[in-house]
């Protein structure tokens, strides 16, 4: 079983953790057209690659991003999802 | 014939113990210490039948890897001969015979091995009205031990180990790797299969290798597994460890292969009779349980171990008849081949095996050997027999390269050395010492050992890594085609599966020419010893065929597990998660019949003697519209959520709106993916300004919480959720007469005007703090009533106490069913699935386009426009009698137009009602539709407003009607 790093926890077995899917950024859902919005909502890359994933460590509930390689099956980083806040915005959001 | 020399100081075995065991029926004797096949191969010519053929076979290996040593135990099946040790009054029997292992009625069959060619069973059985009884007829004649079906479950533990470098392999490389690191202070796991350490080491240089297993033994950071196979290897160094009584799963941080190599056999024909096995093997066994291979022994040589085990059987006094040496001169001449010529014994270069001779007995009585031409070829115009009982063979080595292979190491073919190594890069934290890495002798194994276990040492966080390089030495250990053709074949390559080198041909020249294609379509690798002796050859085979070199060809995929393990280790204890609620007691005290409710398990209704089930839930249901009725929901999923951006989080995450609610109110909250799928629901709650208390469903709590933690971290609004599942139970108390009963055990005022429908209140119930909330899922006047874990038996016992004099009953989650059903409220996961958005499932009012923004709103504008493809509709069925089930289809001029998700029969109503998912055409009130049912009956239905149960929603708002 793999070892994941949490930023929270430090390394643990894989099987603690929960996959979130791959970080995305949404079209501008004012301006998009449905098009667009249901390929944002339906359709998920399956490429191997280097992947920003969100991932949790379901026992402490804490959720972090971890940059990922399919094709070696290796966890190249993880860090906390605050670092991911700035690029990944819902759309339309008041404050 | 094998027998049993006098003793020797460094043996395996006590003499002093006499193990009296039945082979077969017949009693046989074996020493304190042997092994099943020791003891029969000191007792019987041969000691086992062969897998398709029936040929009697004898030991080849005796290292755990052949399938002609398998037996039935005790009725256990294929118990390893080779690594069972023997047991008072054992009764041991062959495997794969029909009618015992001499006169084993199968044995015809090798009379008819032309007519079993490679790919029988794919070339004879093209029929397909035939193929049930040949398959009745293989069913019967394959297969090795036998199942017994009433044998006794055993249990057997698992556990998880850990330490800092995991060395596999306890040969003078291992030992070496292990006592490196070790120094440089890792905690080190050292396994071996065999019973003692030392690997091959032990049956070589005693002196040199006792300095090593002693340091062992006396330090204190190495933790030995001796008599364990490591099985598998998984993903960062977790190596699944097959103890004889348990799997340890360890988890290291670098590991070292010092797995060995793994002795070849040279391919002749009847190189099969019992009494032709591998030098290393009759080395063992003459090391270990003094056994030696016969009296007069033939060596077929091709490299230096050769001459090092005839001279070990000169010494014992065992008659060395010749050396058929593959190899012409010159070859190493080293000191053990130049012993071997003083000792007088003869040495025939450039020749080699023709064919193996059987006595009378079945076994071998002589070895006809020819000379082997510039090319290699065999001339046989005149073999020259030479007589023996017994024919050792040490023409080369495989390295055990299969676990090295599945942690992601990759190997290239070396000509020079006949063998696959390691690449010179290797994955992180992998390290390969000794035979497995092209080292053969016993000081470089031991200085290859030290580099990789510093090295290991050193990617675990100790010390330095060693840099000295790997010493491959000049000498080649493998003869490049040990294989001689003969025109009578039964020139096994692989003994597990049967096969002959014309199997391989044939395979390959019928288009099955890569390595993968050649073992899927021979079956050669696919016996129980996984190709431990016949993968090499085969690929020499191939190479052969197609002209190719063996680096061309490659390595078949080596995936787990290594060894075959008992199943029992694999399966051992289940661990399945169940949850109680804090009253789980008075459930039972109450006589609640059980269902499982995502992990929880709940009270489906509770029996009451004299009553069916029927009976009792339906006296539940008329409690709850009649009386009072009380019902454990502790299993929906709380949640509290607490800033000054909690409202607006609630506004993003579920579909109404929330940040406007009065402190002291509850709303419906409906919960969507980003498609605008129904995902959950449940009551929000407002306590304060900054606080919100919400529920979500039983099944859905654990992943709402943590999309929900997803989202907050997404957004960083300032608020924070607390899952409070487990911290509180909660209780239905619904029906007419609920508001006098709560009131009598509370001081806060209940009535109408203080605390009205869909109000939430603190109050003290027995003597807890406890949070009501007037909700009216079952339809009637109720109170959800949430309580610290802690209180809730006092509270429930309370509540229970008080209503009995009225007529109160528990009620479980079929009442429930039936009392929401009447009440046309929707279960989220039922009454919906991963497609149903809220359009569809009449929940439009639940849902405020208007926000700025909220999970799955972009979607629903969508949905909005394009209108709905199915609604959930209420139906009703006039006949009492006439009861579909859930997904029966509703059809419509033979199509499929929808299908029931709820239904029941309400005696409240008097009439079937349920839910049903229709094509829009069909939802109009009033309608027609036709449902089949079970037996294709055809069930008439009409479309029927809901709530099908007090529609102005009277009851629950005031009470009303008691």
């Amino acid at each position: 079983m793999k070892i994941m790093v949490c930023p929270l926890n430090g390394p643990r077995p894989v099987s603690e953790f929960a996959y979130g899917g791959e970080v995305r950024n949404p079209p501008d859902a004012d301006t998009c057209s449905d098009a667009e919005w249901s390929a944002y909502v339906f359709n998920r890359s399956g490429s191997p690659g280097v992947k920003y994933e969100w991932w949790c460590h379901i026992a402490s509930g804490f959720w972090f991003i971890a940059l990922r390689d399919t094709t070696r099956d290796a966890v190249i980083a993880t860090y906390p999802a605050e670092a991911a806040r700035n690029t990944l915005e819902p759309p339309g959001r008041a404050p | 014939m094998m027998h049993r020399l006098e003793p020797h100081p460094q043996e395996w075995i006590d003499r002093a113990t006499v193990i009296n065991f039945i082979f077969e029926g017949r009693p046989c004797r074996g020493f304190g210490g042997d092994t099943i096949s020791s003891a029969l191969a000191a007792t019987l010519p041969y000691l086992g039948r062969s897998f398709k053929y029936h040929r009697p076979r004898g030991i080849l290996s005796f290292a755990n890897h052949d399938s002609n040593t398998l037996f039935q135990v005790d009725g256990v099946p294929n118990v390893r001969g080779d690594v069972t040790l023997l047991r008072e009054g054992m009764r041991v029997a062959a495997i794969n015979t029909f009618g015992g292992l001499e006169g084993d009625k199968a044995r015809i069959l090798d009379r008819f091995a032309r007519f079993l060619p490679v790919g029988f069973y794919y070339k004879a059985f093209h029929s397909k009205r035939l193929f049930p009884r040949w398959e009745r007829m293989f069913r019967v004649i394959t297969g090795l031990g036998a199942v017994t079906l009433g044998a006794e479950r055993r249990l057997t533990p698992k556990r998880y180990g850990f330490c800092d470098v995991l060395v596999i392999g306890g040969g003078p490389s291992g030992l070496a790797a292990a006592l490196e690191a070790a120094a440089a202070g890792a905690h080190v796991g050292l396994v071996d299969e065999a019973f003692r350490l030392g690997g091959s080491g032990a049956d070589g240089e005693y002196e040199s290798l006792r300095a090593l297993t002693d340091a062992v033994s006396r330090s204190p950071r190495i933790t030995v597994f001796a008599a364990t196979v490591a099985a598998g290897y998984y993903a960062d160094h977790w190596v699944a460890l097959a103890e004889p009584t348990r799997m340890t799963k360890m988890r290291a941080k670098a590991v070292v292969f010092a797995t060995g190599a793994i002795e070849q056999p040279a391919v002749f024909r009847n190189n099969d009779l019992p009494g032709v096995l591998l030098a290393s093997g009759a080395r063992r066994l003459l090391r270990r349980y003094r056994i030696a291979p016969g009296r007069r022994v033939v060596m077929v040589a091709a490299n230096l171990e050769a001459y090092s085990v005839c001279l070990d059987l000169h010494a014992q006094g065992v008659q060395v008849a010749a050396i058929v040496e593959l190899r012409r001169p010159p070859f190493d001449h080293s000191e053990a081949a130049r012993g071997c010529a003083k000792a007088g014994i003869t040495i025939i270069p450039g020749s080699a095996p023709y064919e193996a001779i059987a006595g009378a007995d079945g076994a071998v009585a002589a070895l006809a050997i020819a000379p082997l031409d510039a090319s290699g070829g065999i001339q046989p115009a005149k073999p020259r027999r030479i007589d023996c009982d017994a024919v050792l063979m040490s023409v080369g080595w495989a390295a055990a390269t299969q676990l090295y292979q599945q942690a992601g190491g990759s190997t290239r073919f070396s000509e020079e050395l006949q063998q696959f190594i390691p690449e010179e890069v290797q994955p992180q934290g992998i390290f390969a010492a000794g035979r497995m890495n092209g080292v053969y002798d016993f000081e470089a194994r031991v200085a290859d050992g030290k580099r990789a276990g510093s090295q290991a040492a050193a990617h675990a966080g100790f010390g330095a890594p060693s840099n000295a390089p790997i010493a491959r030495g000049p000498r080649c250990p493998s003869h490049r085609f040990p294989i001689i053709d003969h025109p009578l074949a039964k020139n096994f390559v692989d003994f597990d599966e049967d096969l002959q080198v014309k199997d391989l041909t044939n395979a390959a020249q019928e288009g099955f020419d890569s390595s993968e294609l050649l073992k899927r379509y021979s079956t050669v690798g696919m016996g129980p010893s996984q190709g431990k002796h016949s993968n090499m050859n085969a690929l020499r085979i191939l190479a052969r065929v197609r002209g190719s070199t063996i680096e061309q060809l490659g390595l078949t995929t080596s995936r787990p597990m290594y060894h075959p393990v008992p199943l029992k280790l694999l399966a051992g204890r289940s661990f399945n998660i169940e949850r109680r609620t804090p009253i789980d007691g008075e459930h039972r005290a109450l006589g609640a019949v059980w269902m499982p409710a995502g992990n929880w398990r709940r009270p489906e209704y509770y029996a009451v003697s004299g009553e069916t089930r029927a009976e009792s839930i339906e006296a539940e249901v008329r409690a709850v519209r009649t009386g009072v009725g009380l019902i454990d929901v502790g299993t929906l999923g709380k949640i509290e959520i607490h800033g000054p951006q909690a409202g607006l989080f609630l506004d993003r995450v579920y579909a109404g709106k929330y940040s406007d609610m009065k402190v002291g109110s509850t709303r419906y909250g409906l919960m969507l993916d980003e498609a605008g799928v129904i995902i959950d629901d449940g009551v929000i709650a407002r306590l304060t300004a900054e606080t919100f208390y919400f529920t979500t469903t039983t099944g859905g709590s654990a992943t709402v919480f943590r999309e929900l933690l997803r989202l907050n971290a997404l957004w960083g609004l300032d608020c924070a959720l607390v899952n409070v599942t487990g911290h509180r139970a909660a209780f239905n108390f619904a029906g007419p007469l609920c508001r006098d009963i709560l009131q009598s055990l509370t001081d806060a005022d209940l009535g109408e005007s203080a605390f009205p429908f869909l109000g939430v209140r603190s109050a003290r119930v027995a003597g807890v703090d406890v949070r009501l909330m007037r909700v009216g899922f079952v339809g009637e006047l109720g109170y959800e009533i949430h309580v610290p874990a802690g209180g809730a038996c006092a509270v429930w016992q309370a509540l229970h106490q008080a209503g009995l004099p009225r007529g109160l009953r528990a009620f479980g989650v079929e009442a429930q069913r039936v009392l929401r059903l009447e009440k046309g409220h929707l279960i989220v996961g039922q009454d919906t699935d991963g497609l149903t958005d809220p359009f569809e499932a009449n929940a439009r009012w639940a849902v405020n386009l208007n926000k700025p923004y909220f999970v799955g709103q972009r979607s629903l504008k969508i949905l909005a426009k394009r209108g709905p493809r199915q609604k959930l509709v209420g139906f009703e069925i006039p006949d009492p009698k006439r009861l579909p089930k859930e997904s029966h289809l509703v059809i419509e001029k033979g199509e499929i137009a929808g299908r029931v998700t709820s239904v029941v029969h309400s005696r409240t109503l008097n009439k079937t009602i349920g839910l049903a998912m229709l094509a829009p055409r069909l939802a109009e009130v009033g309608g027609e539709i036709r449902i089949r049912a079970d037996h294709g009956e055809m069930l008439a239905a009409r479309v029927a407003a809901t709530p099908f149960y007090d529609p102005q929603n009277l009851r629950q708002r005031a009470g009303v009607g008691a």
